[in-house]
């Protein structure tokens, strides 16, 4: 009898529900305020792909697939090579999405993940060179949603990382005579991770900041933050994107729950790499 | 390219590239501004509370839509970024469940990027929300920092600043609490920097203030 009208008082008056389980200090899954879900991650699921993994944030679960191909550099930076970041959010992992072109969360998750990598110089763009001005590699990350349930930019963050520590490339060599690039795909090199860059997600509620938000979380708060740190304890971003305000001090308490999260995410990292 | 920019006295603070703003230089949007911030230049048009189409109809609230057009071509995932970023800050400020079922566009057209555009933008918004007169719960303004390589703090940086710092920050900063509503960090700093940045954009954000309060006092004095 109690569960029905529980039941009925969570979908009747969302909000207030949440309200009771936060002014405990508990969320209506169990989770205090500053738990995130359990977090799995599995790399090299994909074979075909020159690295890969798979992220489960609880119910959200993200996989990120690294393709690498030859291109031509630009004129002003020759030595440089490209990473392209690109989320899909199809149909499938939620009723909230429409078949056909990427909607706005994609595109705005595409562009944090682009940011990220940009401000943290995860990879050296020089290091993907092979020719000078000549060919370089570029790397088409395609990170696709297959259950969404809420806090997408942590779990993309977290499987482009583990997919990029994938990531094998081929040896190249160019043939002295026809002057065409040879590749070797029998012996193949990791890439050089410079910087771990890793998300942490908030939601705000009225004046009580929630760490890792269900979907259901995610659209009932008035705000979203999220922090990636590096294993410097250097902020790579602060995305705040309007909602409701926030003051410095609940910022910091912010951080310092994002670098706690960084040590936990490299640890499993690291042990789940040492697996493989 | 950049001239020599004057820049706002701001008594301690490094200051703020002067601030020229037109309004209502437009005949049919509901409002408009022209802002200018240095050589940073945007053009704002409001259009709202209006009909909305069925589709983005919301029962309780207006829906509000930004658009922001780039200088010359058409718009990509950076500005379809920057434009969510604009709404969720006009979103939390405007009180949208006095106009329900009515929609609220701002339309955002870049003429001059010559650094700090994200801040313009945000300034150009609020006094074009001003402007065509929609309630709000407070105003905002933007401001962005540059952190140079030894760590100083610069305001409002021009383009040429801007990328030769080692990190940029923008935030938009409400009036009445001086909290943060948005935050976007280009580049990658400390904490303690991040917290001198906060507390340098929010005194910054006194100025902007008292030149919105100058500006449309000018507007609706009469002689």
């Amino acid at each position: 009898m109690t569960a029905t009208v529980a039941a009925a008082f969570r979908t009747v008056e969302p909000l207030e529900y949440y309200r009771r389980f936060l002014k405990e200090n508990c969320r209506p899954d169990g989770r205090d305020l500053g738990e995130f879900r359990t977090t799995t991650i599995n790399i090299g699921s994909i074979t075909t792909a020159d690295g890969s993994a798979l992220v489960k944030l609880g119910n959200t679960t993200v996989i990120c697939g690294i393709k690498a191909e030859f291109a031509a550099p630009t004129v002003d930076s020759s030595n440089k090579g490209y990473i392209i970041p690109n989320v899909d959010l199809p149909p499938l992992c939620s009723s909230r999405f429409r078949p056909g072109p990427p909607g706005e969360e994609a595109q705005a998750a595409s562009q944090f993940i682009a940011d990220v990598i940009e401000n943290s110089q995860v990879v050296m763009k020089e290091d993907l060179c092979i020719i000078d001005g000549k060919i370089v590699w570029v790397l088409y990350c395609d990170i696709i949603c297959l259950d969404y349930d809420g806090n997408l930019l942590d779990a993309c963050m977290c499987a482009f990382l583990a997919a990029l520590k994938n990531v094998l490339l081929p040896v190249v060599t160019i043939n002295a005579e026809t002057g065409l690039a040879e590749v070797n795909l029998k012996e193949k090199n990791p890439l050089t991770i410079k910087k771990q860059p890793v998300a942490t997600s908030f939601v705000l509620f009225d004046t009580l900041v929630v760490v890792d938000p269900t979907a259901e979380e995610e659209d009932l708060a008035s705000g979203t933050l999220t922090i990636v740190t590096d294993e410097e304890d250097k902020l790579c971003s602060v995305h705040k994107p309007g909602g409701s305000t926030v003051t410095e001090a609940k910022l910091q308490d912010c951080i310092s729950r994002a670098k706690t999260r960084h040590k936990e995410v490299k640890k499993l990292m690291d042990k789940i790499i040492k697996s493989v | 390219m950049e001239s020599a920019q004057r820049r706002f006295d701001s008594g301690d603070l490094p200051a703020l590239r002067r601030i020229v703003c037109e309004q209502g230089p437009l005949s049919r949007p509901d409002g408009s501004v022209s802002w200018m911030q240095g050589d940073t230049s945007v053009l704002a048009g409001v259009y709202g509370p209006t009909e909305v189409k069925v589709s983005k109809e919301i029962y309780d609230k207006a829906t509000l839509e930004v658009l922001l057009r780039p200088k010359v071509g058409l718009p990509g995932v950076y500005e379809k970024s920057r434009e969510q970023m604009i709404k969720k800050t006009c979103e939390a400020v405007i009180l949208g469940n006095l106009h329900p079922r009515s929609s609220i566009t701002v339309v955002l057209q870049v003429i001059t990027d010559a650094g700090s555009l994200l801040s313009s933008c945000l300034n150009a918004t609020c006094m074009g929300l001003v402007d065509a007169g929609l309630p709000m719960s407070s105003l905002f303004c933007g401001v962005t920092c540059a952190l140079d390589a030894d760590g100083n703090i610069l305001l409002d940086p021009t383009m040429k600043q801007e990328k030769d710092a080692p990190a940029v920050l923008t935030f938009a900063i409400d009036s009445i609490e001086k909290k943060i509503l948005l935050s976007n960090l280009k580049g990658a700093c400390s904490e303690e920097q991040l917290q001198q940045c906060i507390a340098t954009a929010q005194r910054a954000a006194e100025t902007i203030f008292r030149f919105y309060r100058d500006a449309a006092c000018r507007k609706y004095s009469k002689w």
